[in-house]
């Protein structure tokens, strides 16, 4: 099928919308998944030791929890793994070299790890031993988390591309190191942000829970022991996250400096750059074509001096690029143009053809000559290396313009995940003084407070894709693939359709979900057998 | 040439060949719920057999994700070309286990917002085209479709880009054109069934469900040689893509599958054993009412789905061949990952044995005992 351009327009706004939209969902549930199973496995250990049946019905309730939030989580991941092929058809083939694999790990070591043992964290109470199963739960959390580790190393390396080479050959990206894509620091920041802000997300789920049922003066013992589990669970976790938090700026500062800029609303880069606190950005700063300054982009804003240089670059001093000087160059320090950067592109695409067409038909000589120029070994090759293919990505913009994210979106999502990335350090600190003060039982508008952070857990673990993935804009992989060349050949029909069609069916299935959650949360966990076990009150 | 890369691209395919014939035993799953009301009569039964199949039916989905994510992480321009082309196709598929997903731990839950019967619906519509749309898709490795691959795309500053392109609006559903293609879907379909219910005689510890599963294994299984045998004698008569594997250039053959299995006897071992495998099984099933026979004829379907794609890849054959442009077909030399990265998936699937073995372990010690009525009663805490 041959499509025109507004055509290719239209895929390419749909297929993002799909994916987003499927990713969204699919972030719905897969924090909890992260976090309860961990918390299941803690709280199944206490058992272990002690013994206590108390703790067998506690871990109990908080594993139906766990299994009715993970069968929507798996039916939402599905789609994401294929919408590579079907949406991002020319991406696939563009990075699969490096991509799949860690996607293909991820299916032998993580999701047969998590899916078998998942049956007998189940089903298994009466089959196999309480060490079994007690095993069993555990490797189930940390499935969970591989399968976290390998999505995860597999997206930052289309952050921050490494370990990897274009093969003119074949024209893709192929892999060069495996060790590089994995331990590239990037992943790594990444992956212990993510797992983190789900241990965080999961902690505040099982508070939230905890105090209706305080409030609800139902369960006190299981609400009180829980709540104690998780805040200790949760504080430890929060605090991980703003070390890792700050970590991922750094890494976005070093590796997607028009990301950084995004995030801070930052016009002009300067030296001493001040971290804004608080802001509110005018209208106009979503027209790219208008080129905004930093007072002009602000109706006001609260600044922190110098925070922002010391923070990215860890020294109070250092320059911060700023978007304007990132699309139009800068002299000092030297910033490399968009526009020289398209040419340098299109000069790598040219260089390409040209190899193709020299190896098909031309003579030793030219062959032997083109074949130096992609070698990185040569001088030769290692000029082009470094210079056109590094920029391959830009010859398939139209403006320079186009390499700004959407600044509103990207900077206010990054204040709310900040804000509550502070406010759970805390919140986490409350909970955690309250569960060893039992006076306070009473203060009935804390329960309300422990009930509505959870949406805000969720709130700021969907600010922080947001942030990440929409910050990153144009770029599929950065620099070397935008996403009007990721896409399939496809007609926006079919694109549209289907996006209407999963949106619909996973929003019935998001209802379906919370009906069910709330009343076996209602429900609570079974009743005790005995009397003795049944300390209701305290 | 590079005799090591050749023999990683041989390895992965027999490797996405192993993962796609797995997938196929798997779908016992699926054949037992596309049977749910007609082996359940009662809410009782009905019940049984979900919590049978419940035991099992993450282990299919995850042998589906890992078969996409192999064959994405091997052969990136199959992923790329069918993925992206048969655009249709692969979303119903998708759209038919993201239901299956939700069913078995929504279906019995107070307030489940749509009611016990669209879970029961969702289960029975995933059973019965997951398996057909499935296999008509693995049909089109022997049958081809319509696309293009041309690499020098890629260059295409101004519109699309892409590498692979569908020359139809059909995306996909041009396969059902083919009779083939539909015939391997039914078997793929009654096979899955005839699976299912030899799941059912197996682990269900209930008289009614096994009378009448035995009873309705006749049925199934002459369904299913209804529409396999004719699929297998048009695959031997029918031409195929070969490639020269010097030039790279690839011509029709005709008896193309017929020479493969002729010149690659022990793939032609596996498919009879295959066969036999599955007749064996469902003979001791019907004739001898044996709770038994799931074992062979899954060893059968194994061995046989085994031998068909390996027969669909290997002896210099071109895997998907494309019916709009010959020598766009796709083989395992022009669309595999760089030598490089088979080599590091090849160490990592060293750990298949191992995840093979725990998953083994898991199923034997959790199916010591047969389910039943009474356990259900008993369990109480977590039932589908
Ligand atoms: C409970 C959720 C949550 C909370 C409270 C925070 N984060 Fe976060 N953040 C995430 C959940 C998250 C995330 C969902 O896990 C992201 C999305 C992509 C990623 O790597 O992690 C993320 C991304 C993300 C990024 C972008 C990384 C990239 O583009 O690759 C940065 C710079 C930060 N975070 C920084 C912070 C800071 C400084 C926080 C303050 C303490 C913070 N986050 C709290
Ligand atoms: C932040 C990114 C992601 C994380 C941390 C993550 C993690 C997880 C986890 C923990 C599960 C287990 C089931 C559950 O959700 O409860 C899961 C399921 C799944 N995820 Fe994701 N995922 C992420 C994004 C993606 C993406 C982008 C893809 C697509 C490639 C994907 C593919 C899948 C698939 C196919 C499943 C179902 C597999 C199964 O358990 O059988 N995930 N994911
Ligand atoms: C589960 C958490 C995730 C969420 C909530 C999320 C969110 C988003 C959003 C909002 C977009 C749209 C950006 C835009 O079009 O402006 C997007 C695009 C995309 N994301 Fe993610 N993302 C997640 C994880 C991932 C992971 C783990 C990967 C890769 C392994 C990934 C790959 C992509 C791709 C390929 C696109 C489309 C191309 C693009 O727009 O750049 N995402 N995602």
């Amino acid at each position: 099928m041959i499509l025109t351009a507004n055509e290719l327009a239209e895929v390419v706004d749909w297929s993002r919308a799909q994916f987003a939209m499927t990713a969204i969902y699919h972030w719905l549930f897969v924090p909890l998944t992260l976090g309860l199973g961990f918390i299941c496995a803690i709280m199944e250990t206490v058992y272990y030791r002690t013994g206590d049946p108390f703790w067998k019905r506690t871990v109990k309730f908080w594993m139906r929890i766990f299994g009715i939030n993970f069968a929507i989580g798996v039916a939402t991941g599905l789609i994401l793994e294929f919408e590579f092929g079907t949406n991002w058809s020319n991406y696939s083939y563009f990075v699969g070299d490096i991509f799949g694999a860690p996607l293909a790990i991820e299916g032998i070591m993580a999701f047969f790890l998590e899916s078998t043992f998942i049956a007998v964290m189940f089903f298994g109470w009466n089959k196999v031993s309480r060490g079994f199963h007690l095993t069993a739960t555990w490797l189930t959390a940390i499935g969970a988390n591989l399968s976290a580790l390998w999505i995860l190393v597999a997206n930052a390396w289309m952050q921050y591309p490494v370990g990897t080479a274009f093969n003119p050959e074949t024209a893709r990206q192929e892999m060069t190191s495996f060790w590089d894509v994995l331990f590239s620091p990037v992943a790594i920041n990444k992956f212990f942000h993510t797992v983190t802000s789900g241990y965080v997300v999961a902690a505040a789920v099982v508070i939230g829970i905890s105090a209706w049922f305080l409030l609800k003066k139902r369960e006190r013992k299981m609400a009180r022991k829980s709540m104690a589990i998780a805040s200790w669970f949760g504080l430890s976790a929060s605090l991980l996250l703003a070390m890792t938090g700050d970590g991922s700026a750094v890494q976005v500062a070093r590796t997607q400096p028009m990301k950084l800029a995004a995030m801070e609303a930052l016009y002009d880069g300067k030296k001493e750059a001040g971290l804004v606190a608080f802001g509110i950005l005018r209208p106009e700063v979503n027209d790219r074509e208008l080129i905004m300054s930093n007072e002009s982009a602000f109706y006001f804003k609260l600044e922190i001096p110098k925070m922002l240089s010391l923070l990215s670059f860890r020294d109070a001093d250092a320059y911060v690029p700023g978007i304007n000087d990132l699309v139009y160059g800068n002299f000092d320090p030297l910033i490399t143009p968009v526009g020289v950067k398209m040419e340098a592109g299109r000069e790598a695409v040219r260089a390409i053809e040209d190899y193709r067409e020299v190896m098909a038909g031309g003579d030793a000589v030219a062959k032997a000559r083109y074949k130096a120029r992609f070698d990185p070994q040569t001088e030769e090759g290692a000029r082009f290396c470094s210079w056109e293919l590094k920029y391959l990505g830009y010859a398939y913009l139209k403006n320079q313009t186009d390499v700004i994210p959407n600044v509103p979106l990207v900077f206010y999502s990054f204040r709310v995940m900040f804000m509550l990335g502070v406010y759970f350090i805390l919140f986490f600190a409350g909970v955690l003084f309250f569960v060893y003060r039992k006076e306070l039982y009473d203060r009935r508008w804390w329960f309300r407070v422990m009930m509505w952070s959870v949406p805000l857990a969720y709130l700021a673990s969907v600010s922080g894709w947001i942030v990440a993935e929409v910050g990153r804009q144009p770029w599929t992989i950065q620099d070397l693939l935008p996403v009007s060349a990721s896409v399939s050949d496809i007609a926006p029909g079919p694109v549209k359709a289907t996006f209407f069609i999963f949106l619909a069916l996973f929003t019935v299935l998001l209802i379906a979900e919370l009906m069910i959650m709330f009343r076996q949360i209602k429900i609570g966990p079974k009743p005790a057998e005995t009397a003795a076990e049944n300390e209701l009150t305290e | 040439m590079d005799t090591v890369y050749i023999f990683l691209q041989h390895y992965w395919w027999f490797i996405i060949s192993l993962l796609g014939a797995l997938l196929v035993f798997l779908l016992f799953v699926q054949g037992g719920q596309g049977m749910l009301y007609l082996i359940g009569r009662t809410d009782t039964e009905r019940n049984l057999i979900v919590n049978t199949l419940g035991r099992k039916w993450e282990l299919t989905f995850t042998t589906l994700v890992t078969f996409g994510g192999a064959f994405f992480a091997s052969f990136p321009l199959f992923y790329s070309t069918s993925f992206g082309g048969a655009f249709y196709v692969w979303m119903l598929i998708l759209l038919v286990f993201v239901i299956q997903a939700v069913a078995y731990e929504f279906r019995r839950k107070p307030s489940n917002f749509l009611g016990e019967k669209t879970y029961n619906w969702f289960l029975l519509i995933n059973g019965v085209l997951g398996a057909f749309l499935l296999g008509t898709a693995v049909a089109t490795l022997f049958t081809g479709a319509p696309f293009t691959v041309d690499r020098a795309n890629f260059g295409n500053l101004e519109g699309f880009n892409t590498i692979s392109r569908w020359s139809t609006s059909w995306y996909g559903l041009d396969a059902l054109a083919d009779p083939r293609n539909i015939l391997l879907g039914l078997a793929v379909l009654f096979l899955s069934r005839v699976l299912g219910l030899l799941y059912f005689m197996n682990s269900i510890d209930d008289e009614t469900i096994f009378a009448r599963s035995r009873r309705y294994l006749k049925w199934n299984a002459g369904l299913f040689l209804l529409f396999f045998l004719p699929f297998l004698l048009l695959l031997l008569l029918s031409e195929g893509a070969a490639v020269d594997p010097v030039s790279g250039v690839i011509s029709v053959e005709p008896y193309k599958y017929l020479h493969n299995l002729l010149a690659m006897p022990l793939v032609l071992v596996a498919l009879l054993a295959g066969v036999v495998g599955v007749l064996w099984g469902i003979g001791v099933g019907i004739f001898r009412g044996c709770r038994c026979g799931i074992w062979p004829a899954g060893a059968g379907t194994v061995l046989t789905v085994l031998a068909l794609l390996l027969t669909a890849g290997y002896n210099h054959t071109a895997y998907y061949p494309s019916l709009t442009d010959l020598q766009s077909s796709l083989t395992i030399y022009n669309s595999s990952s760089s030598r490089f990265t088979l080599y590091v998936m090849a160490i990592v699937s060293i750990l298949v044995p191992f995840v093979a073995g725990y998953i083994w372990y898991v199923w034997r010690a959790m199916g010591r005992k047969r389910i039943s009525e009474q356990e259900l009663q008993e369990e109480g805490d977590h039932l589908y």
